[in-house]
């Protein structure tokens, strides 16, 4: 059984400053840890779902958090959200801790991201019209002027590109195709004109030939208000029409990153070169010819491996280090950054 | 054995009655498989894919109103037989499933070894120790521990359930093999190694399979020929060499377009519009309103074509 509530097991000072060079979000340190309860009381260890992980977001930048499913993604997402307390650390948004908000200033935060949902049909509520979707963050958001909630809706319709604005307003979320749904969610998320958004997977439950329209949209939205985006999917080859970097997490941990540029030119960790082989393209070739597929499947997150966590799958693990100490953060380009022991050498910094 | 044709499907069709109305599911499809090839069927969600493998297995749910039409195996047709007949004789022995999210379509309450050994048991009838010896074998065919073979569902992750459906769909060496979305469900590491070992079984055991996907990318991993589906009809047919760098349907072609990819520097595109619905179809190409191409004669319906032994059905190759 896996408690709701993190357990807060530190008590430590807000680091109350703005990210480096002016970023929009920076995560510092963020642990998130689940208790697992054993017959309801006693604790049968932790689920250590994100596990010390730090970045910062800037202004106007796209970034893809890639990785296998039950890697964390969607815990560091929900944490980001602030719908998970941290365990450890901190999200600073602007400057403010988001663990330390007052209930005013979180309602303000929550105007500040927009949040587009994996499975539209699942995230719209059935028994809404469109209409009145796209309102309830607003009156939420204590705009009371009907004049002004008009006028906002059929702005946001018409830039998700859901025309005619009046043919769809009346209709329900069933009445909608994939398509449409997605759209809706991407629309009430742009409703209160957010800084930032966090997209979780959301195109993996529609159709291929409607998911490329649905990236382009985000993208343009991106483009065009200068958004920041975390966009959280297990597919890298979208990953290339869509962001500026990119993060690869494996077991809670963020292993890798590196700017889109670099991670197909010089993939650095044994995971990411992985992901990278595994990843198929319609080539005739493809069926002559048998894939690199590291052995085994991710590591239960409750006892992980000691040192690196990807150790035991990997083909390039050095004995008597990779298994027992943890490796640090490697930087051995400018803006790549990696969780690997193979490249002690290259920078001994530290 | 080699060239030799294994399966030919003829004017297949297969409707549902619902309260909306007849739903043309599978109008009129033709297509072949030789012996020991992959042919992928894909398509758009909703074009039919999935009712086909069931037309062509006969799974059949009880709101039938049309199913006609020839499916050859081995030469017979075995639309003649009756569902008895084709129990014995067909389902299992010659072709054999691995159906959509077959990770969820093992029974929870039965250990898996005794899931995959039933139909070994049932329909080659062998005895319980010798069936599940061929489990054992089945389990080290396809990378499972065999001390797995005791386990229940919920005890194994989603790619060993995957690997357990697959074990079942061959425990009895039929010589074709229907997957539906075998590994959409998946995370891309375990989608490669399902298809590694796919593709192996296919060397090794001289299988066939239809696969039915709506990731092309994925699925050029076992594909010999591609048959794209669009409401209800196939619209090509093609051998993946010639079919992948230049389709010849203006559907294919833009389905391939949509295809994110990780190299080159094509951006990809979608497709303007939404299938029709199979309950009124359009008459004449039914890719007609989508299509960038069309022309006058796109309100007749199509013929197929065929050049160089690529069939299409598009009045442009006329």
């Amino acid at each position: 059984m896996i408690e709701s509530t993190p357990v807060i097991t530190s008590e430590e000072q807000v680091t109350d400053q703005p990210g480096k060079n002016g970023a929009l979000l920076s995560l510092q340190g963020l642990k998130v840890y689940f208790e697992l309860r054993k017959f309801g009381f006693g604790s049968a260890g932790f689920v250590h779902a994100v596990d010390d992980v730090s970045f910062d977001v800037r202004h106007g930048e796209a970034i893809a958090v890639v990785g296998e499913s039950g890697c964390g993604k969607s815990s560091l997402m929900k944490t980001i959200l602030g719908l998970n307390k941290p365990t450890e650390g901190h999200v600073i948004y602007e400057g403010k801790d988001l663990g330390k908000m007052e209930p005013k200033v979180l309602k303000w935060y929550r105007t500040q991201v927009g949040y587009v949902q994996q499975d539209p049909y699942g995230a719209l509520p059935p028994f809404m019209s469109a209409q009145r979707i796209l309102a309830e963050p607003l009156i939420i958001g204590g705009v009371k002027d009907k004049g002004e909630i008009a006028d906002r809706i059929n702005k946001v319709m018409m830039e998700v590109k859901m025309t005619p604005v009046n043919d769809f307003l009346t209709k329900f979320p069933h009445m909608l195709s994939g398509g449409q749904q997605q759209r809706m969610v991407i629309a009430r998320a742009m409703i209160m004109n957010p800084k930032f958004l966090v997209a979780d997977e959301p195109v993996s439950m529609l159709d291929a030939s409607v998911r490329v329209e649905i990236l382009k949209l985000l993208r343009g939205l991106q483009e065009s208000y200068n958004l920041s985006v975390i966009y959280i999917t297990h597919d890298l080859s979208t990953v290339r029409y869509f962001s500026e970097r990119v993060f690869v997490m494996y077991a809670g941990k963020i292993v890798e990153k590196v700017n889109i540029g670099d991670l197909l030119r010089n993939p650095l960790h044994p995971y990411t070169v992985a992901l990278l082989t595994g990843t198929s393209e319609p080539d005739a070739k493809n069926a002559t010819t048998y894939k690199e597929v590291p052995p085994g499947e991710p590591p239960s997150l409750v006892s992980p491996p000691p040192g690196c966590r990807f150790h035991p799958r990997c083909a390039k693990m050095i004995q008597g280090l990779c298994e027992v100490q943890e490796p640090p953060e490697y930087n051995p380009e400018p803006e790549h950054t990696v969780l690997c022991w193979l490249y002690k050498n290259e920078n001994d910094s530290r | 054995m080699a060239d030799t044709e294994l399966l030919r499907v003829e004017d297949l069709k297969l409707y549902f009655r619902t309260t909306q109305g007849v739903v043309q599911a599978v109008d009129g499809v033709d297509f072949n498989l030789t012996y020991n090839r992959a042919v992928v069927v894909v398509g758009e969600s909703g074009c039919g894919k999935t009712s086909l493998a069931k037309a062509i297995l006969r799974l059949l749910p009880k709101n039938i109103d049309t199913y006609s039409g020839h499916v050859y195996l081995n030469g017979t047709d075995v639309m003649a037989y009756d569902d008895e007949e084709f129990r014995q004789n067909v389902r299992w022995i010659k072709m054999s499933l691995v159906p959509q999210a077959a990770m969820n379509a093992l029974n929870p309450v039965i250990r898996v070894g005794d899931q995959v050994a039933e139909p070994a048991m049932i329909h080659l009838g062998v005895k319980q120790n010798e069936a599940m010896e061929m489990a054992r074998k089945m389990f080290q065919n396809v990378g499972v521990p065999a001390d797995f073979l005791v386990r229940y569902p919920f005890e194994l992750s989603g790619g060993m359930r995957q690997r357990a459906a697959i074990a079942m769909s061959l425990v009895t060496s039929p010589l074709l093999i229907v997957l539906d979305e075998p590994t959409s469900a998946l995370d891309l590491l375990t989608q490669a190694n399902i298809m590694n070992v796919l593709k192996r079984i296919k060397h090794e055991f001289e299988t066939s399979y239809i696969l039915i996907t709506h990731d092309i990318a994925t699925s050029s991993e076992l594909a010999d020929d591609v048959a794209v589906m669009y409401a209800g009809q196939i619209v090509e047919v093609g051998d993946t060499p010639r079919f992948f760098p230049a389709p010849l349907h203006p559907y294919s072609r833009k389905l391939m377009n949509s295809v994110p990819r990780l190299h080159g520097n094509k951006e990809p595109d979608f497709i303007i519009g939404q299938p029709p619905s199979l309950i009124s179809p359009p008459t004449g190409c039914r890719f007609a309103a989508r299509c960038p191409s069309r022309f006058d004669k796109c309100v007749e319906d199509p013929p197929t074509f065929t050049i160089e032994g690529r069939r299409v059905k598009c009045w442009l190759y006329a």
